[in-house]
């Protein structure tokens, strides 16, 4: 499994940084998930093991019901595991662990309604103890990174869909996380919006050499956007292969969707959820769902 | 006269209260039925009866029950409310019992709590109030505890809060909406003790003044009491809705937005 | 005073989400409550924690209800408190709803009246028992006409809130066609209002039992509310207990019934449907 030690800026090539003595920011080592109903369970995830270098960015897509946002709670410490263990900077998640954030797809109900947008980005803050003069310099910079510094003082709802997700992503820098989990954010934004917001990501990642995984189901997305795709399997998953984008670490809308390498990638990473979808596990043996 | 938007707004509100007024004014103004006597002989009946003592003597007390009643119940409902909401288990354990004594019609409370604290002092007509104020406070606010957004649950818990700031700034107002919905209830069940409390024993209060006008037979007195409570609710009405509206302006606005309105 | 200011919100994903995991374990947890709350009393009394002359220990207040519901006397007194109710709750749905469709549905109207039913509906309803015992005495009329009062604004209420929530395109396209207006009521109106009236009814029904009651307690009109004030007073505490149980369990069944009423008719209705798919 390639790792990377490299900081982003002077990421040169793929390969060139490859070392194995990294400490991964985040070890996800042999999770199991299975949920448990009246009579009734269900095996969510069968074993997931994959490790994320320090400041990478890495998106995890498979087809739906595959167990994407199962894998990112259980990452997140919001559900328990029924087996394995996640590892992040060192220490194993139990419940949510310090340092790292997690931006949502519902964004219009991830933010609190009662607050306007400075005291949303702010709540966190408070808690880590920051003090006031800390805290409106940190919400600021968040929010003129996200070019909604004229919207501090409105409500989310006063805001359209792709601000509200502006906001949860600005609450989400400001708190300064090592890692970022993104759950299918853009997934109900429209296509421009979401082509801006995508770019938006990229170049938070590259400023703040922040640890991203962005969970989503658009392969269009997931190449656009990581060095890494893990390819997930449908359920019970298991990882199908973890395709490594050798992309110019510039990326942007046009060219890079139009080079040649990036149609590889793409269709390739799609021939997989496709095969995923009819049931392809690793090895090349298929299971009936 | 519809031209211009305040005069027109200022229209639809006055034009029918004036017109019931004058019809009720008109329709009673020579009357000698003993049940309704002209409106001219109540109004003009009006400040004898009340600002006579009575206002400081009867009226007062009556609210200040009301209010301490209430502002008890308010407290243990919020309360109560939040920790069973938070809880499956006692949630689940407590529900029928609740359910019981939401459907439980709050007037019986007065014959059982006149067992334990008779009827003459203030004490069993505040507890009165403020047990039949609890249920509706309590109940909702379980509902609205329980049916919080669980994305910003997770949100919370994703974000490390403490477990005061997550009751203060996420579990209270996120419940808050059910929480003003079941005060509106608690309230409006709040002035039916108020009066029906007063009935049973005492001798002093506004509802006991209204019966006693009533079975004394001094008709215009009690219909005197009788728009004196009706403007007693109408100006609790208002106020709640005053203080509503700035708690939970961005539920309305939201809302609002929602519907597309 | 009326309860509900704010109109029904007919789709609530977030509350509906863990419904269905407690059905039967919820229920026997229910059950081990309700028991624990019987106990609670039952011990209270027995141990003289609380003075037994006033709460009596549960199994005496329970063996007096089960005597209560072999004589006939409690029979009629819960026939006429039923009776009273329903009366008052048909005539306030026929007004409430017939008021509120064609308030509703008039511009004019409706913008006309705005402000009298908003100072009107929080009159207290017990404001009028002082006028309806010199009316009407203790005849059950004295009752209905309080339940009539108070339930009328709950249902009227949220029938304006229905109408106005009436999708403007069917209503334009009803008019386009040149349908009557009788047939625009039918086929645009009362459809989108139904979940509404339904929901003003729920709301109507338990008002009414609490006014029904409260009548029959206060002004001695005949009924189970009146028997409590009689048991009260002549000093027989362990038979008003088995009365407010009775009273209480009365509650609950309206309750029970309304939401089952509420349930089955908009079972199949539009906006249940799509709140749920």
């Amino acid at each position: 499994m390639p790792m990377k030690t490299a900081r982003l800026a002077d990421e040169a090539t793929e390969t060139a940084t490859l070392t194995a003595e990294t400490k991964a920011a985040l070890d996800v080592r042999s999770v199991q998930k299975t949920y448990e109903g009246q009579g009734r369970t269900v095996e969510a995830i069968r074993e997931l093991t994959f490790e994320v270098g320090p400041g990478q960015l890495v998106c995890i897509v498979g087809p739906s019901g595959a167990g994407k946002t199962t894998l990112l709670r259980c990452m997140a410490g919001l559900l328990e595991l029924s087996g394995g263990e996640v590892v992040l900077d060192g220490r194993p998640v139990t419940g949510p662990p310090d340092g790292m954030a997690v931006v949502f797809q519902e964004y219009g109900r991830s933010l609190f309604p009662w607050m306007t947008v400075r005291q949303n980005i702010e709540l966190p803050l408070k808690e880590k103890g920051l003090g006031k003069a800390a805290r409106r310099e940190a919400v600021d910079a968040a929010l003129a990174a996200v070019g909604l510094l004229e919207s501090a003082d409105a409500h989310p709802w006063q805001l359209s869909g792709g601000m509200q997700q502006r906001v949860a992503i600005a609450r989400a820098v400001a708190y300064e996380p090592s890692v970022l989990l993104m759950d299918e954010p853009f997934a109900a934004v429209d296509a421009q919006t979401r082509a801006e917001l995508e770019d938006l990501v990229r170049s938070l990642w590259k400023r703040l050499g922040v640890t991203v995984i962005f969970v989503t189901h658009d392969i269009d997305e997931a190449v656009y956007l990581g060095e890494r795709v893990l390819v997930l399997s449908n359920r019970p998953t298991v990882l199908l292969e973890d395709v490594a984008v050798d992309l110019p670490p510039e990326r942007d809308q046009l060219s890079t969707r139009s080079a040649p390498r990036f149609g590889e990638l793409r269709g390739h990473v799609y021939e997989l959820v496709q095969a995923a979808k009819l049931g392809q596990r690793p090895g090349g043996d298929v299971e009936e769902p | 006269m519809t031209r211009h938007p305040v005069i027109r707004k200022a229209f639809f509100a006055l034009a029918l209260p004036l017109l019931l007024l004058t019809a009720w004014w008109v329709a009673t103004a020579n009357s000698t039925s003993f049940f309704w006597p002209p409106l001219s002989e109540i109004l003009a009946t009006f400040p004898e009866t009340w600002f006579n003592g009575r206002m400081v003597q009867d009226v007062l007390p009556s609210l200040a029950r009301l209010g301490v009643g209430f502002a008890l119940a308010f407290v243990v409902g919020i309360a109560g409310g939040t920790i069973i909401g938070l809880f499956p288990l006692l949630r689940a354990l407590t529900e029928p019992v609740m359910e019981f004594f939401r459907a439980l019609p709050p007037p019986v409370l007065v014959p059982v709590i006149a067992l334990f604290t008779g009827y003459t002092g203030s004490v069993g007509k505040v507890v009165t109030i403020a047990l039949g104020c609890l249920w509706p406070l309590l109940l909702n606010t379980v509902e609205g505890v329980r049916g919080l957004e669980p994305v910003l649950i997770d949100t919370a818990r994703s974000y490390r809060l403490s477990l005061w700031r997550r009751m203060l700034y996420v579990v209270l107002p996120g419940a808050s909406p059910r929480m003003a919905t079941g005060a509106r209830q608690a309230l409006s069940i709040g002035v039916i003790l108020m009066v029906i409390s007063e009935l049973f024993g005492a001798n002093r209060g506004l509802g006991a003044a209204i019966v006693q006008f009533q079975r004394s037979f001094a008709v215009p007195e009690m219909w005197t009491g009788i728009i004196l409570l009706g403007l007693i609710g109408v100006l609790l009405s208002v106020t709640f809705q005053f203080f509503e509206k700035r708690v939970l302006a961005w539920y309305v606005g939201q809302r609002d937005i929602e519907r597309g309105a | 005073m009326t309860a509900t200011a704010a109109p029904p919100r007919p789709s609530a994903p977030a509350a509906q989400r863990p419904r269905r995991r407690r059905s039967w374990s919820g229920g026997v947890i229910g059950a081990l409550g309700v028991l624990g709350a019987i106990t609670t009393a039952e011990l209270l009394s027995r141990l003289a924690i609380v003075n037994p002359d006033y709460l009596p220990p549960a199994t005496e207040i329970f063996a007096d209800l089960w005597r209560l519901l072999g004589e006939a006397d409690t029979w009629v007194a819960l026939r006429q408190t039923v009776t009273g109710w329903a009366i008052g709750l048909a005539i306030a749905m026929a007004i409430g709803v017939v008021a509120g469709v064609v308030i509703g549905s008039v511009p004019f109207l409706r913008a006309f009246t705005a402000s009298t039913i908003e100072f009107l509906r929080p009159i207290p309803s017990v404001a009028l028992i002082p006028l309806v015992v010199l009316l009407f005495g203790t005849r059950p009329l004295s009752a209905i006409t309080l339940v009539v009062y108070a339930a009328t604004w709950q249902v009227l209420v949220q029938v304006l809130y229905g109408v106005a929530d009436i999708d403007p395109v069917a209503r334009d396209t009803a008019r386009s066609y040149q349908f009557s207006a009788w047939r625009i009521a039918r086929t645009v109106i009362w459809p989108s209002a139904l979940p509404y009236v339904v929901t003003g009814f729920r709301l109507a029904a338990a008002v009414a039992l609490i006014l029904e009651i409260t009548a029959e307690l206060v002004i001695g009109v005949p009924g189970l509310g009146r028997s409590i004030g009689i048991a009260q007073s002549s000093g027989a505490v362990t038979e008003t207990y088995a009365l407010v149980i009775l009273v209480g369990l009365l509650g609950l069944a309206v309750n029970v019934a309304a939401r089952a009423v509420e349930k089955r008719v908009l079972h199949w209705h539009p906006s249940v449907r799509r709140s749920l798919g």
